[in-house]
């Protein structure tokens, strides 16, 4: 310890507090603030001649001008091994369930834990021998974690190509024992155990080439999947006013989701959505692997009364878990909710560290933080040829649900994918409420591109109708614009609204979106006759209802083939064709 | 340790700079003064400068003022001897009873840890149909009451606070009307429920500073109640002057505005004191329930729009009524499938029909000729809106559904109501009431 810097508090603000500092400092590397018995972990953000300025992750009550810091020399890192699976963290990757054990109801202060259980043990087996030559992040071995092979990487940090001097033969260990020696270039060796760290801040590259996301995410909800796609390795963000029903959507995506990992980060929003997820995906069946969901998931959550600072550390927590898993060349899917939440904890230090503000007092800074945070999704090829990838969905919860506000703004600039949430459709109760013609997406749908273009233009037209309609009314309206009216309302009704809590409904796999997506693009293309406006109501009506009761039976039932038939059918009787 | 500093160097709104070492943050000091005494709290530390949030006001207090550190944060007394006591909100009486110095308690403490947390499944009744039948309120919920100024959100309150079957009310008054304050006081006394109410009033008369602190000395005792086994309903009014007052300060502390002059760290603030709510497995609860009103009746005003994302749902006032459309109790699901197997029915059918109410009555006042079918309608929206929406109504859940298929018999044939035909055998109301 003694080569690490040391320092004594000359100020507190809020969660901020200055050092003066002796011995050398570096930017982001992590402290203890000292007070009694207790230390209080603190992260350096900006440092002026001997003084360092650091964001306490706790409350700083009680400290005092003159206390004592220990500088580490580390930055703020994230424990990296088997055992991070079903864990459920803070920001700082405290885990919450082992903490409440020791402390109770309360989240103590000044308490750390260590993230990854120490005591488990992992059947380990090798895959290199004595002598083969390794690149950072490539295997020295495997344990089985849950369902997946949990590759044992050689540690990120490590420079260049080194040489595997010993390694474990097949055994049960845990986390802190050597499972490798290796000797650099230089001739200096270094132990492996299963357990890393990584500086959160910083992304992971030990990867052979960043490559373009092609494969659609498939979320089984059907406007996105249909209409505003996300790609494997892609990014998307949700901005929503208060009420539209943003974490619902992350919630089913985070279950429905065709994907190995996910995880969800839960950054300063209400605790009692996080305990949803926490106390129901131990119970929830993933039915593509039958096993718990939780099997799957890491949650990380810092809500809204947890501290300010610890929000900003945990979506970096939550993008290096992911990183990590990446590097498996297993498919992570990052649920970031909410993100405005971040960007605030971002500007409550900024105004601390009184940097000149930028719009709305959020730092300048912001669009380039933003920037940097999607950017650490993406697809990559490893190493030894296999693929994996992080996709990051983020909420925004933007002031007044005004979308021309700074986070949103920055955030549309960056991802590949929109999925703006209306007031206008949620007080209508059209879930989910993703506004069908502001949304957009750079990525390919599940079903032909041509047929989502023919789609969408009705629902622009219909829209414009539905506008016109309201001026002159049904009378002064044209029987074929109504029939476009109705049309758009049909899709409306049968395809883009989808109901979360039916069994069937609530999850359409891709196969499925294609088959009902090509036939009800074909009624949507089909010119009908009607003797006048009643008629093709009850028509459209009655068709909605029917294509209703087919969404919520199950695909390889009879009564699937025979609700279709009836579909098609009905459209033939107005077909109006030659 | 409990040396004087008697230099002071700057006084700025409510905050005094003074040179001294050895403070802790967050602590607690006493300002005298010519004035008399008041205490202050450590609000920032930079060398040996030591700014003081002054509780009374810095209003005449002199630079040679004493100041003497009392080496612990704000406390509160928790005692059972709180009940039927009223206090400002630094703590002190205010209604000439014995100061209490017991079992003294810091405010502000750590939040919950989300894992030890449990999905709410009781509901808090209390005896409003539009609460109770419409969007219940659960036990650990946190729900704010959004109005216009002038909206009697104080007399709701106040029934609540009477009607509610809790154990212990815990009602934190901030920039109230001193006429409110005693509105309060005697409406709670008159029916005897002031023995289960602890107040911490700060009048608009008061010191800025004290609104502060309403919050959490009310939050600190609700939760030591709660920790005690106690079903606690914390009641504030009004949130908007406890963010007014964090304005006042943060500008004064030359900070930097984010929006409309509020500091940036508005949301982490209320989400402090709204994340309060919860249900301790294995002890009591608490629920907040709290009026915010809207300056110029807009909620995308800073202080309603960070309070809605942080709460569960919201309660719009609007012309005296608790108002149908926007107003929703986002945990009401987990609880109203087990009240009675009519609940969720009647709580749908009442709100579609009375949403057609409103259409008809849209159409009517533009000059549309009216149908047998907007006759019935018209008939059903007066009697929903005296006998349902009315604050003075107080019934319980059941009988409040009763109410509701008597209304629906009074209106409408079965068929019309769209519910459900197995319901409808097992409710409907079989001879017509008479009519009235």
């Amino acid at each position: 310890m003694a080569d690490h810097a040391t320092g004594k508090i000359v100020g507190v603000n809020g969660n901020m507090i200055t050092v003066a500092f002796e011995g050398s400092v570096s930017q982001n590397e992590v402290g203890y603030a000292r007070h009694g018995d207790m230390r209080l972990i603190a992260e350096v953000v900006r440092i002026r001649d001997r003084n360092a300025d650091l964001q306490v992750f706790d409350s700083t009550r009680d400290l005092m001008v003159g206390s004592p810091v220990e500088f580490t020399g580390e930055l703020l890192s994230s424990e990296l091994g088997p055992g991070l699976l079903t864990q459920i963290y803070d920001g700082l990757q405290n885990p919450l369930p082992r903490l409440a054990e020791q402390c109770g109801f309360f989240l103590e202060r000044g308490v750390y834990l260590t993230a990854i259980p120490r005591d488990t043990r992992w059947a380990f087996t090798p895959r290199v021998k004595a002598g083969d030559k390794l690149k950072a992040g490539e295997t020295i071995g495997t344990v089985p974690e849950g369902m997946f092979e949990h590759r044992i990487m050689l540690p990120f940090d490590v420079d260049g190509s080194v040489q595997v001097e010993w390694v474990s033969p097949a055994a049960s260990l845990t986390v802190m024992d050597p499972v490798a020696r290796v000797t650099d270039p230089t001739g200096a060796k270094r132990e492996i155990t299963m357990l890393q760290r990584w500086p959160v801040k910083i992304p992971i590259q030990a990867f052979a080439e960043r490559l373009r996301p092609a494969d659609p995410l498939v979320t089984k909800i059907r406007i996105v999947d249909t209409f505003f796609p996300v790609a494997r390795g892609g990014t998307y963000c949700i901005p929503g006013p208060f009420g539209a029903g943003k974490t619902v959507l992350q919630q089913i995506t985070s279950r429905y989701a065709d994907v190995d990992i996910v995880i969800i980060a839960a950054c300063g929003e209400r605790a009692g959505e996080v305990v949803e997820t926490l106390r129901e995906f131990p119970e929830l069946i993933d039915p593509k692997t039958g096993r718990s969901l939780m099997d799957r998931t890491v949650i990380i959550c810092n809500t809204s009364s947890m501290p300010v600072a610890a929000r900003e550390a945990s979506v970096y927590t939550a993008a290096t878990i992911a990183a990590y898993y990446r590097q498996m060349g297993l498919h992570v899917l990052l649920l970031a909710d909410s993100t405005s939440r971040w960007a605030q904890a971002l500007r409550e230090m900024s105004g601390r560290l009184e940097e000149i503000p930028g719009e709305e007092a959020f730092p300048a800074y912001l669009e380039s933080v933003i920037a940097a945070f999607y950017e650490r999704g993406g697809l990559v090829r490893l190493h030894d040829g296999s693929f994996g990838s992080i996709t990051i969905g983020g909420t925004v919860s933007p002031a007044g649900g005004n979308f021309d506000e700074p986070v949103t703004q920055s955030t549309l600039k960056v991802v590949g994918a929109f999925h703006g949430l209306s007031r206008a459709r949620s007080d209508a109760r059209r879930y989910p409420a993703i506004d069908p013609l502001d949304s957009w997406s750079k990525y390919a749908p599940v079903v032909p591109a041509e047929l989502v273009e023919t789609a969408r233009e009705l629902l622009r037209k219909g829209s414009d109708v539905g506008q016109m309609m309201k001026v002159v009314g049904e009378e002064g309206t044209s029987i074929d614009d109504f029939t476009t009216y109705l049309k758009s309302e049909y899709i409306d009704s049968v395809y883009l609204q989808q109901d979360a809590y039916h069994e069937v409904d609530c999850a359409t796999p891709a196969e499925r979106q294609r088959e009902v997506f090509t036939l009800i693009a074909g009624i949507l293309q089909q010119s009908m006759t009607f003797t006048d406006k009643t008629a093709a109501r009850r028509f459209f009506h009655q068709l909605t209802q029917t294509t209703r009761d087919w969404n919520r039976t199950a695909a390889d039932t009879p009564e699937f083939k025979e609700l279709q038939k009836k579909i098609e059918q009905m459209v033939a009787e107005v077909a109006s064709h030659a | 340790m409990h040396k004087y500093y008697h230099r002071v160097q700057n006084i700025a709104g409510n905050v005094l700079t003074i040179r001294a070492e050895g403070v802790r943050y967050g602590e607690l000091a006493e300002v005298h003064s010519r004035r008399g005494t008041s205490l202050a709290q450590v609000i920032r530390l930079k060398g040996d400068e030591v700014s003081l949030q002054v509780f009374s006001g810095s209003r005449g207090v002199a630079t040679d003022a004493q100041i003497r550190f009392l080496g612990h944060p704000m406390q509160v007394p928790f005692t059972d001897a709180l009940l039927g006591r009223v206090f400002t909100g630094g703590a002190e009486p205010r209604d000439n009873g014995p100061a209490l110095t017991d079992n003294l308690i810091a405010i502000g403490g750590p939040s919950v840890n989300p894992a030890r947390r449990i999905i709410p499944r009781r509901m808090v009744r209390t005896g409003i149909p539009m609460i109770d039948l419409f969007n219940t309120l659960v036990e650990s919920q946190k729900l704010p009451i959004f109005a216009r100024a002038g909206e009697p959100y104080n007399p709701l309150l106040a029934r609540i606070a009477l009607q509610s079957e809790v154990d212990v009310i815990v009602l934190g008054g901030m920039g109230l009307k001193h006429d409110d304050y005693l509105f309060f006081r005697d409406t709670l006394d008159a029916s005897g429920a002031l023995a289960r109410t602890v107040m911490f009033v700060h009048t608009a008369a008061d010191p800025v500073v004290e609104c502060l602190l309403v919050p959490d000395v009310s939050l600190a005792v609700a939760e030591q109640f709660a920790l005690a086994g106690k079903r606690v309903l914390v009641l504030l009014t009004d949130m908007t002057n406890f963010a007014d007052a964090m304005k006042e300060i943060a500008i004064t502390m030359e900070q930097i505005p984010s929006n409309r002059g509020y500091p940036g760290d508005l949301y982490s603030q209320l989400a402090s004191r709204y994340e309060k709510a919860v249900d301790f497995e294995g002890a009591g609860s608490l629920t907040i329930l709290a009026v915010t009103t809207m300056p110029g009746d807009d909620v995308t005003h800073p202080v309603p729009d960070n309070t809605g994302y942080i709460t569960e749902g919201q309660f719009y006032l609007r012309d005296g009524r608790i108002e149908p459309f926007g107003s929703l109790s986002r945990l009401k699901q987990l609880v109203n499938g087990k009240t009675r197997d009519d609940h969720r029915t009647i709580m749908n059918a009442m709100i579609q029909l009375y949403a057609a109410y409103r259409e008809t009555q849209e159409k009517q006042s533009m000059g549309f000729r009216m149908n047998e079918w907007d006759g019935k309608l018209l008939k059903y929206g007066v009697r929903f809106e005296r006998e349902m929406m009315d604050l003075s109504v107080n019934i319980p859940l059941e009988s409040a559904l009763d109410l509701g298929w008597a209304i629906f018999a009074d209106c409408f044939d079965p068929i019309e109501t769209g519910i459900h035909s197995k319901l409808i055998d097992a409710y409907w109301p079989k001879v017509a009431p008479a009519a009235n």
